[in-house]
């Protein structure tokens, strides 16, 4: 693992490589100058520009860095399944500059210091910013209001009460109101807890026949209606999570045609499993929500395509190998998910789901714009936060090169299609293969 | 993707023996009836005045049980007793390991007090197939039942006695009754009677005990008791949990009896000749008249003794395929 | 090669049993056969010396020492000893002695019964072929076979001995 501090302000060229930014709707090739923290210049190099380094991108892409809307960093509380350090340099590796961290730390996400820690750590470290989500309810508990104003000055992004039950219609609505008032994105993880037992898979013929507790469809649909009917109600701008069901996507589909200011992403793991590859009670599929059916997963890709799902998120789970080393009911889910975030989302492309510019959208663009954020593009005099993909490179995803502290995911040994070459931070080096 | 080995592949050798017994899905016709015949052989051995074989002498079985039993662990410390093993009993309450010792470590300790087999009762679907991926594989894995996902030694019991009562499989009917959604033993009933090719398998309960994809086991769903058990040759009954009641799955438990009790009004809807079962405990005028329970038609006394010979058959079976497959990977002959 | 006639072979074991094994005990003896041809033997022979004492029958099976190798046999008779195997003389007949390991597993059997005063040993075939330290105290004929070829006792009306090559 390498943690030594990348270096500042460096004059740097990536020549030859195919950049796409679509917020400039441009595909094409070309060399890109940075110097100064900032992208100098796309094309024609700057009046006498002397690179300190020289970086070959022939047949690579050059694509702003990723903008991750959900990427668990474990500190602080939970450093033994991964902290801010190992974490963001793993982001880097996966060509991420910058993730937005839910408030389920320990203690909670929900005052300023927190908030303070967590980008004061991220900072340190270097790798990639850390964009806090702040608690929606003290605590989480779902009973009070949070001190959103603070939060948000603090450097929340936004507020989630993630997948916590909330008291009360009556609770939720005014959390939601109150968010208004400060033009506070809310991130919602719709789930109804009461359906949804712990330990859990899809209920279908899968979940009958292994014995495990089934999760229906329906415990997502029945938070997601009723938080969209609150959303409506209050204004309030709405964000919805990892989206799991078919049924889901239409209610999304409906709500932004009405005109609610509604946006949603998936998993890009949910993109790609589904319930019946849990057979041998294998917990790397431990997700939460679970892995639904063919046909919701042909649902999900196809909402990714129209763009009723703008954006895709990795849901980084890293966790500690005691977590998953027991019966599946008993593991915790989750999925350690930078590797494969750029790979797996950019096999859309391939597959003809997506086009580079809509890849590059549903992974930088959007949700940078979703969040306020200057960057997820590469405008000459902005920050140089970019990345440089391969995408003929293929390579097997194995536990030596998981990079996050977490080895948990369900894709070992499964070979990846692209691979992450090259990636700066502000104008510094975050992440350099080799 | 990570492959995984499902239970039912896990459990053979690749000569088709069994090496754990974790399920009985995808069990062969051929297998299914070696175990049923290998459990005749041990019911006269039951009859005999010394009732103990040396199959397993020498050998350490461990009863692990993570879910408290007296019934279930008493069966197999008796058959494993009766092949001349050696028997250790662990009752772990899912508390004590929740106080910091994990199950991976419980096992390593366990491995290496030299143990041979593991019987093995939890309340988490997949803990027996958890062990036997993670156990040295010289250690045979026998599920006493785990979580809503299996309890074939209790399904090859019943299909035991549905031989022994009424012969070829091929032309009966048989119904399941009760709380279908929390059982196991119904998941490994419905998997062990289509391996023996039984002509019809019937549940039968209300919509909230029973999962609508059932019938994806191969199984019929019937909410009518009435109409279920029409024509019927086997009837078992599931034991009805009291906290059913609490968690809205049933109003009462008189609607329940009402509804789905095996009265006598109702057996007689059943074939004149129908066999009566229940893997017990029974709740007398609950799931079953007590009149019921006590008459000609009911079996289910003879199926707590044909137990010790069914879990000696499995038991031996299990220990013979460890054996062979370390003997064919040492380069021994047998 | 021809094989013998059974009944013949039965006669001269009934009189050598009364010449030479009668005389070790100070009363009459109990005999067991072991399943299946040792017990098809036993019952003629149990009937031709008039034995009083109910023929018992043994099967060896859950006491060879090749489970773990060969597995279970699952066709196994029930053992029946209807007497007190306790300081019994006991006669085991069984059809072909060869390396010994059956009668090894019969006496293991019968020693989880009780401990019977003595044991005589009777077989149809001798194949001596010996693993073990056994020998038969009555044999019916002594047989030198080439090592690919064995001898098998088919029955129980007629009682027939074949010869047969196994191509192993």
């Amino acid at each position: 693992m390498d943690f030594s501090r990348p270096q500042f302000n460096q004059r740097i060229v990536i020549r030859n490589g195919r950049v796409i930014d679509p917020k400039q709707v441009l595909d094409q090739k070309a060399d890109v100058y940075i110097a100064d923290g900032v992208i100098a210049s796309i094309g024609d190099a700057p009046v006498g520009f002397k690179p300190d380094l020289e970086f070959d991108a022939n047949n690579m892409l050059v694509i702003p860095g990723a903008v991750d809307l959900c990427a668990r960093v474990r500190e602080p509380g939970q450093t033994q399944k991964g902290n801010i350090h190992t974490e963001t340099h793993a982001a880097a590796a996966a060509g991420i500059t910058h993730l937005c961290c839910p408030p389920d730390t320990n203690p909670v996400l929900d005052t300023r210091a927190v908030a303070a820690l967590i980008q004061e750590r991220a900072y340190q470290s270097g790798y990639a910013h850390v964009m806090p989500i702040g608690a929606l309810t003290r605590g989480l508990e779902g009973e009070q209001l949070s001190e959103m104003h603070a939060l948000r000055e603090a450097g929340c992004i936004g507020v989630s009460q993630l997948r916590r039950p909330v008291k009360d219609s009556q609770v939720l609505m005014r959390c939601l109101e109150y968010a208004s008032t400060f033009d506070l994105i809310v991130f919602f993880q719709s789930e109804d807890q009461s359906i949804s037992p712990r330990g859990g898979m899809h209920a279908g013929p899968t979940a009958t026949r292994l014995g495990l507790p089934g999760i229906p469809e329906s415990a997502e649909t029945i938070a997601l209606s009723r938080d969209l009917l609150l959303v409506e109600q209050t204004g309030v701008q709405a964000h919805f999570g990892q989206i799991s069901c078919a049924r889901s996507v239409e209610l999304i589909a409906n709500a932004q045609a009405l005109g609610l200011k509604v946006t949603a992403d998936v998993a890009v793991h949910q993109l790609y499993l589904t319930d019946n590859m849990i057979d041998g009670f294998n917990s790397a599929y431990h997700v939460r929500p679970p892995a639904r059916t063919e046909a919701d997963r042909q649902a999900l890709i196809d909402g990714v395509k129209s763009g009723v799902i703008s954006m895709l998120c990795s849901d980084h789970q890293p966790h500690e190998a005691a977590a998953k080393a027991e019966p599946f009911p008993t593991t915790e889910a989750g999925i350690s998910a930078f590797s494969h975030f750029l790979p797996l989302s950019y096999e859309l492309v391939s597959q003809g789901v997506l086009s580079e510019s809509e890849w590059v959208q549903r992974i930088a663009m959007n949700p940078a714009h979703l969040i306020g954020l200057d960057a997820g593009h590469l405008g000459v005099g902005s920050n140089a936060n970019l990345c440089v993909f391969d995408p003929n490179m293929e390579w097997t995803l194995k536990k030596e090169n998981v990079y996050s502290q977490g080895k948990n995911t369900p894709f070992l040994g499964r070979t990846m299609p692209g691979r992450v070459e090259l990636t700066l931070r502000d104008g510094t080096i975050s992440f350099r293969r080799g | 993707m990570t492959p995984t080995i499902p239970p039912h592949q896990l459990q053979l050798t690749p000569q088709g023996q069994l090496r754990h017994f974790l399920t009985t899905e995808g069990l062969s016709t051929e297998l299914l009836t070696e175990i049923l015949d290998t459990a005749e052989s041990f019911v006269s051995v039951g009859k005999q005045a010394v009732k103990k074989v040396p199959l397993l002498r020498g050998k350490t079985v461990v009863n692990l049980f993570f879910e408290a039993s007296t019934r279930t662990r008493t069966t197999f410390e008796l058959a494993a007793k009766r092949l001349s093993a050696d028997v250790l009993n662990i009752n772990i309450s899912t508390s004590a390991t929740s106080k910091g010792e994990s199950l991976m470590d419980m096992l390593w300790n366990l491995e290496a007090m030299d143990s041979d087999m593991f019987v093995v009762r939890h309340e988490a679907s997949g803990a027996p197939h958890f062990i036997a991926e993670h156990v040295t594989p010289t250690v045979a894995v026998i599920n006493a039942g785990d979580g809503r996902h299996a309890h074939p030694t209790q399904a090859m019991l019943d299909m035991y006695t549905i031989r022994r009562h009424k012969g070829d499989f091929r032309n009966l009917k048989v119904a399941i009754v009760g709380d279908v959604l929390h059982s196991r033993v119904a998941r490994s009933q419905v998997h062990a009677l289509r391996g023996l090719n039984v002509g019809e398998v019937r549940v039968i309960g209300p919509k909230t005990l029973i999962p609508t994809d059932f019938d994806t086991l191969g199984a019929k769903i019937y909410y009518d008791m009435v109409k279920g058990l029409k024509d019927v040759d086997v009837v078992i009954m599931l034991r009805l949990q009291k906290e059913r009641m609490q968690s809205a799955l049933l109003p009462s438990e008189s609607e329940f009896y009402r509804l789905y009790g095996l009265t006598t009004e109702k057996l007689a809807f059943a074939k004149p000749d129908a066999i009566v079962m229940h893997p017990g405990p029974i709740n007398r005028g609950v799931e079953i008249e007590s009149a019921v329970a006590d008459c000609s038609q009911s079996v289910i006394l003879q199926q707590v003794n044909y137990g010790i010979a069914v879990r000696m058959a499995v038991l031996s079976m299990a220990m013979s395929g460890q054996t062979d497959m370390q003997n064919a990977l040492e380069g021994g002959d047998a | 090669m021809i094989m013998p006639e059974v009944a013949p072979l039965l006669d001269s074991m009934a009189s050598d049993i009364t010449k030479t094994v009668y005389p070790k005990h100070n009363k009459r003896p109990a005999m067991v056969g072991i399943h299946t041809g040792g017990a098809w033997l036993a019952k003629e022979l149990h009937a031709s010396l008039g034995l009083k004492q109910p023929l018992g029958l043994m099967d060896i099976s859950f006491y060879r020492d090749d489970f773990q190798g060969k597995g279970l046999h699952p066709q196994v008779q029930p053992s029946n000893l209807p007497f007190n195997v306790e300081g019994q003389h006991i006669i085991l007949v069984d059809d072909v002695i060869m390396s010994g390991r059956t009668i090894r597993a019969a006496l293991n059997e019968l020693f989880d019964y009780g401990r019977p005063a003595c044991v005589s040993l009777v077989a149809l075939v001798d194949l001596p072929r010996r693993e073990l330290p056994i020998q038969p105290d009555v044999w019916g004929i002594r047989m030198d076979l080439e090592p690919q070829q064995r001898i098998k006792l088919s029955g129980p009306e007629p009682l027939t001995l074949t010869l047969i090559e196994s191509n192993a």
